[in-house]
């Protein structure tokens, strides 16, 4: 412990605003940083803040300009603030971008038909043209429809696989070069914990990209990838961003919640910790002799897929057919998917990766 | 003491009929004249959390990813569980554990 700390324990609390900002020593420090510790006033976070992740976009080469971007925007607090900073960075530093909204309606009553009146205020703060594709016109389902046939066990899966696609498919229709999505350095630290823990090596291994599917239709990538919630929560509070916060009504989600918890656990000890695990994902090596699933396109609906069906073909096959169960679960050689036996062991392998996807509300 | 507690992120739904902004009189504890951030959280444990406690804290503290400002100031430079709190303050809670 440094000895200001001790100094700190043994006078009367610091009154707030008696500490001067590290940054210009002027103002009153408002915030600490979890990255550094720095401890600085509301104008220097800002700049620091928006300054990390103009930096990220220009090292990692996120956009050409002339890109049409997609933000994919679900009205919480990372989208928002996405969509705010990236719109300001644009046009400070003259990305050349055509920035899009573009939100995802899963049919969940009482959270996201909220969510998204949040996303269509954004879009009049914002000047930011939208669009939401819902489940119920791209599947004939919605969320509340699907819970009502499988219940709350595996919903989540439903819900991921159907979102991830749904993005896709929402960006085609915008015509954009790249989707950005406001997944911050706490969620990537968590996905990579998440992959360790089930050993999905694939997903390990290309957690940590900040781009990703580029040799797929349109790109992703995350441009707060080295952000920590904080910062983003602290900066959504200062900027009085609208934004909206309420749990999704069908997401228990546990495992995931636990990882959570052991990171923000984590991070209170030692906040470099998240940065670390982040490093540490981007460090590991796969060995030459594991075997990785190949791409190939889904023989339905011509989406991305390692199996003849994608994984949202499969699962809404099963709806459709009133076997919900269909395509869930660890069971090999699901009935009906298809009947190549010389495949089996190799697709079951597959079938579990693809069912351990990122769920709830982390996708977005 | 008169306190402005105001809840945010999702916490708000913690308490009753979700309501946000909350003007409260704390009493400091017995033998003590002054209010701390720790006693606070016992106060608004006991006073003003109607379900899952749990969301909003652990141990003796906030749940780890649920943010304190005091007067719009971090409570990470304010002096954490023991910065001690003044008449009319501004306590922001804001919880970054809910979607984004």
């Amino acid at each position: 412990m440094d000895s200001a700390a001790i100094d700190g324990a043994r006078q009367p609390p610091a009154r707030m605003g008696s500490r001067l900002c590290t940054r210009c020593g002027e103002r009153k420090a408002a915030l600490k940083r979890p990255k550094t510790l720095e401890q600085i006033c509301r104008e220097c976070f800002y700049v620091v803040f928006e300054d990390e992740i103009h930096r990220t976009i220009v090292d990692n080469n996120l956009f050409n300009s002339g890109d049409r971007v997609a933000i994919g925007a679900s009205g919480g607090k990372d989208s928002t603030v996405l969509a705010y900073v990236l719109s300001e960075l644009n046009r400070r530093h003259k990305y050349g971008l055509d920035l899009f909204l573009l939100s995802v309606d899963e049919g969940i009553t009482g959270y996201r038909d909220d969510s998204l009146e949040t996303v269509k205020r954004n879009e009049i703060q914002y000047g930011l043209p939208l669009k939401i594709v819902s489940y119920k016109d791209l599947y004939g389902w919605t969320m509340d429809d699907i819970v009502k046939a499988i219940g709350l066990k595996n919903n989540c899966t439903f819900c991921g696989v159907f979102r991830r696609q749904a993005l896709d498919r929402g960006a085609a229709l915008l015509k954009v070069d790249k989707i950005v999505t406001g997944h911050n350095a706490d969620d990537i630290a968590e996905t990579v914990l998440l992959n360790i823990l089930r050993g999905d090596i694939a997903r390990l291994s290309r957690c940590t990209f900040i781009t990703t599917g580029e040799d797929g239709p349109i790109p992703r990538c995350k441009p707060f990838k080295y952000t920590y919630e904080k910062e983003i929560v602290m900066y959504a509070y200062f900027k009085k961003l609208d934004y909206f916060s309420t749990e999704c009504i069908y997401s228990p989600n546990a495992y995931r919640g636990f990882a959570r918890e052991f990171i923000k656990d984590l991070e209170r000890m030692r906040p470099r910790a998240i940065l670390d695990i982040i490093k540490s994902g981007e460090n590991f090596r796969i060995s030459t002799t594991t075997r990785m699933p190949e791409q190939g396109t889904c023989e339905r609906c011509g989406y991305i897929s390692s199996q003849k069906l994608c994984k949202a073909c499969v699962l809404l096959d099963g709806l459709n057919r009133g076997l919900p169960k269909l395509g869930i679960g660890r069971t090999k050689g699901v009935s009906g998917v298809d009947s190549d036996g010389e495949q089996q062991d190799k697709r079951s392998e597959r079938d579990r990766s693809s069912l351990q996807g990122k769920h709830g509300n982390i996708d977005f | 003491m008169h306190l402005t507690l105001e809840f945010g992120g999702g916490l708000e739904l913690l308490l009753e009929k979700s309501t946000k902004v909350h003007k409260v009189d704390v009493p400091p504890k017995d033998g003590e004249g002054k209010v701390t951030v720790s006693g606070l959280l016992s106060w608004v444990k006991s006073n003003l959390i109607k379900e899952r406690p749990e969301m909003f804290l652990k141990g003796d503290s906030v749940r780890p990813g649920v943010l304190v400002l005091i007067n719009d100031c971090d409570w990470e430079i304010c002096g954490g569980l023991d910065a001690e709190l003044e008449e009319k303050d501004v306590v922001i809670f804001i919880s970054t554990l809910h979607g984004g």
